[in-house]
């Protein structure tokens, strides 16, 4: 059976160090942190009063939303994930299709979230408890039903395959670009838009700041606060936005004369059961290895291919132990170990969002030949530098040549995902 | 509040739900909201609940389900606030 090559031809992204690919280049390119103090959340009683929210306020919505949607619109996540899915269209080179036109039948939507409208719901509940539902509005179904961010971006662009919404907590993101990039390798789909968008504020956060997983030392030095791979690293910083990914079959972005950012080689998608070490909460890390093992077969590549590897590294004290898995699934340590960086440092962890804002990251160093710098691990975690070259964790962007880069992602649930992306 | 206040009110609230290729101006008496304003009929729900808060009334589902044309809101406009 033929199967496609899949590549991706244009990029969008809302994070809390960048809205637009060009901010968040330049942000990742120069170290800069999006993590601030949040007042809201100190006068809330949060432990973890610092968190990554994307600056959307200098953005015209008008230009993503029509007027009619705009009207009782309060769901961040949405908004987020519209912005960037539309930026990434347009920078695919692709048009809306008109309001009175055929639906574009080579044209799909994979867009995860872990939870939508979060302010909405919270809204719409007030309401219902007051026994006046009948004031809910017709856009409360919409703006807070998972596939929400699905179905707007499919309706705003006219898209006519297969638009949906998968939801994996923290592997969210990169399990949606391998998800639509089968679907084109298997010839379902020329074209899919895929990423995730996750919401910002107290209610998504606070369930993590209840499990005491949150930092508590950073609220006056907030771009301290997001720490991977430290030996000071003591917990994630929330945060929320979107990333988005136009992957197309390389024959159509070839006929499209387009520019292509980067190419997806493959990528494994697994669970560890909640068994042997895993948990909700905690990974099988023979399951992380495996997952690791088959992006790379799948991919057709060897491990010592991989120049660089983009990990989920949260600023847990459990990196050390990502570290171990990525070494044991290479089998590749000391100075042989590919360079590695997470770009949490920079916007803590978006959650649902995080895979797909990171993913969009990738492509740029693919594309840029850059390799963006870890901030705060000047005390790298013993653990990690008993095991792998400090030079391969490099604290500033250095120019590099980028072939492979590995990219994963792990979530609640014992869930993984790696995807394996190549310079075009 | 005269018949023409009330119009423009409505006037007011329907234009929000206008798509953005329907001008105010094709808005008159007659205009049935979903087959000539091409308004998401999803919608009426919110013009129902913008005129009540507009005019201070509240209207039930049938009045709604008997709301087809700008004339016909006023009309139910109308009989509301007779009624109060």
């Amino acid at each position: 059976m033929m199967q496609n090559r899949v590549v991706i031809t244009g990029l969008g992204v809302c994070a809390p160090n960048g809205v637009g690919v060009k901010d968040f280049l330049n942000a990742l390119s120069k170290g800069d942190s999006g993590i601030q103090y949040f007042k809201e959340l100190e006068s809330l009683n949060f432990s973890c009063q610092v968190a990554g929210e994307p600056n959307v306020k200098e953005t015209n919505l008008n230009n993503y939303f029509s007027n009619v949607q705009l009207k009782g619109l309060d769901s961040s996540g949405l908004i987020y994930g519209v912005i960037s899915g539309l930026d990434a269209w347009k920078d695919a080179g692709l048009d809306k299709i008109a309001s009175d036109g055929q639906p574009d039948w080579d044209s799909g939507i994979l867009f995860g979230t872990g939870i939508l409208g979060v302010d909405k719901f919270r809204e719409s509940i007030y309401k219902v408890d007051e026994g006046n539902v009948r004031r809910l509005g017709s856009t409360s179904v919409v703006q807070t039903m998972a596939s929400g961010i699905s179905a707007y971006l499919g309706g705003i662009l006219g898209c006519g395959n297969q638009v949906t919404t998968n939801s994996s907590a923290c592997t969210t993101g990169t399990e949606a670009v391998l998800m639509g990039y089968e679907r084109i390798k298997l010839g379902k789909a020329k074209r899919m838009l895929v990423g995730s968008c996750s919401d910002s504020g107290p209610y998504v956060w606070g369930g993590f700041d209840a499990m005491r997983i949150l930092p508590r030392k950073y609220n006056e030095n907030p771009k301290a606060a997001s720490r991977p791979m430290s030996a000071t690293a003591s917990g994630f910083i929330p945060g929320s936005g979107a990333g988005a990914l136009v992957l197309e079959s390389l024959d159509s972005a070839l006929e499209r004369g387009t520019t292509i950012y980067a190419e997806v080689l493959g990528g494994a998608i697994n669970s560890g059961g909640q068994r042997a070490g895993g948990s909700m909460t905690a990974p099988n890390n023979e399951a992380v290895q495996r997952c690791i093992g088959k992006a790379i077969e799948n991919s057709e590549i060897k491990a010592k291919d991989i120049d660089a590897i983009n990990g989920h590294l949260t600023a847990t004290s459990k990196d050390p132990t990502e570290i171990a898995n990525w070494i044991q699934a290479l089998n590749l340590s000391g100075v042989d170990f590919p360079y590695i960086n997470s770009f949490k440092s920079h916007f803590g962890h978006c959650l649902a969002a995080a895979g797909s804002i990171e993913c969009v990251g990738v492509a740029l160093q693919l594309k840029e030949q850059l390799l963006f710098g870890n901030l705060n691990c000047e005390d790298l975690h013993p653990e990690i530098e008993e095991f792998i070259s400090s030079t391969k964790i490099p604290q500033k962007t250095i120019k590099k040549e980028l072939n492979i880069i590995a990219k994963a992602s792990f979530g609640f649930g014992d869930v993984n995902a790696c995807a394996i992306f190549s310079k075009y | 509040m005269t018949e023409e206040e009330k119009y423009q009110k409505l006037k007011t609230i329907v234009q929000t739900y206008l798509p953005d290729d329907v001008g105010v101006d094709q808005i008159n008496l007659e205009s049935n909201f979903t087959q000539e304003l091409n308004i998401n009929s999803a919608n009426l729900v919110d013009i129902v609940l913008d005129v009540e808060d507009t005019f201070d009334i509240m209207l039930e589902n049938e009045d709604m389900d008997g709301m087809l044309t700008v004339k016909d809101a006023l009309a139910i406009i109308d009989k509301k606030i007779a009624k109060k």
